[in-house]
């Protein structure tokens, strides 16, 4: 399997995705899915400039990560797939199919959230496309850094492990 | 995201922002070595979204009148919020991967504008890297 890592984080490329994630796992390929980062020339060199000259990072949109996703299960290299929201990952896996296990790594408050983890904030409807990513058969866990116990998605949505 | 000056009165030259409480530990250090830490302005970025990052440095960047920003990591959240934030505004400078020798020497070299200081400051920073033995 090329791609170890598949990833919800409104941070996008930061920190945790790069070192945290990046060098146990020996990342040597980011899948950076987002319509809007992959429109704009300026997003795609802001981003790239972050990650150290080992790592190369694609810049495609939902529609491009679904039809390219087999290609990308067949690079050699180890990969990690990024979006910065719930509901593009909610499409990709609606449109591959083949993904079996989806990290939530960070997902910050904003009007609308409420908190279930220091690092996960949801909306009922992010709430709603999450249980409906496990009832298709998709392992949701969140764990923001690999030290980190990767807490089942029931448990997050109870909020117990704040 | 939270912030605070480096203690006592004068006029911040930059703001300092990185992971975890790093930007509060590296001006403490400033402020024990040298009692300057009040050129400085403490940002942490924890629980914070990408687009409060940038508003919160945007608005200590309008507040105190600072020119430079000084962040730890290139991948940080800090410094893709920066990068924005001197797109706009080329007047800014913006230095990652801040350590304490280049703080020290920014906070000493108040002939130079900001801005140069943090120039300057960069390569002194980079000069305090050393290895020593085999």
């Amino acid at each position: 399997m090329a791609i170890h890592l598949y990833r919800i984080d409104d941070r996008l490329i930061h920190g945790q995705v790069v070192v945290g994630w990046g060098q146990p796992l020996n990342i040597r390929l980011i899948i950076l899915v987002d319509d809007l980062v992959a429109s704009s020339d300026w997003e795609k060199e802001l981003y790239r400039m972050a990650v150290p000259p080992d790592m190369e990072v694609r810049f495609v949109d939902v529609a491009a990560a679904i039809r390219d996703h087999a290609r990308y299960e067949l690079d050699p290299r180890p990969g990690l797939l990024l979006t910065g929201d719930i509901a593009s990952m909610h499409r990709l896996v609606a449109g591959v199919k083949a993904i079996g296990s989806v990290n939530l790594g960070g997902i910050h408050h904003r009007a609308g959230r409420s908190e279930k983890l220091r690092y996960i904030y949801l909306t009922p409807e992010e709430e709603r496309e999450l249980k409906e990513l496990e009832a298709a058969g998709v392992e949701v866990t969140a764990q923001d850094v690999p030290s980190a116990r990767a807490i089942p998605l029931p448990e997050v949505l109870e909020g117990a492990a704040r | 995201m939270s912030e605070k000056s480096g203690g006592g009165p004068g006029n911040p030259r930059a703001i300092v922002v990185g992971h975890g409480e790093f930007a509060g530990g590296l001006v403490s250090a400033v402020g024990q070595i040298c009692g300057m830490a009040d050129r400085l302005v403490v940002l942490t970025m924890m629980g914070m979204t990408p687009e409060d990052i940038e508003a919160t440095i945007r608005d200590q960047l309008a507040r105190t009148g600072a020119r430079v920003i000084f962040t730890d990591l290139p991948a940080g959240s800090a410094t893709i919020a920066a990068r924005r934030i001197v797109k706009d505004d080329p007047g800014l400078v913006l230095v990652s991967g801040v350590n304490l020798a280049t703080l020290l020497d920014f906070v000493f070299n108040t002939e130079l504008s900001p801005t140069d200081a943090a120039r300057a400051a960069a390569e002194r920073g980079k000069a305090s890297l050393i290895v020593v033995g085999r």
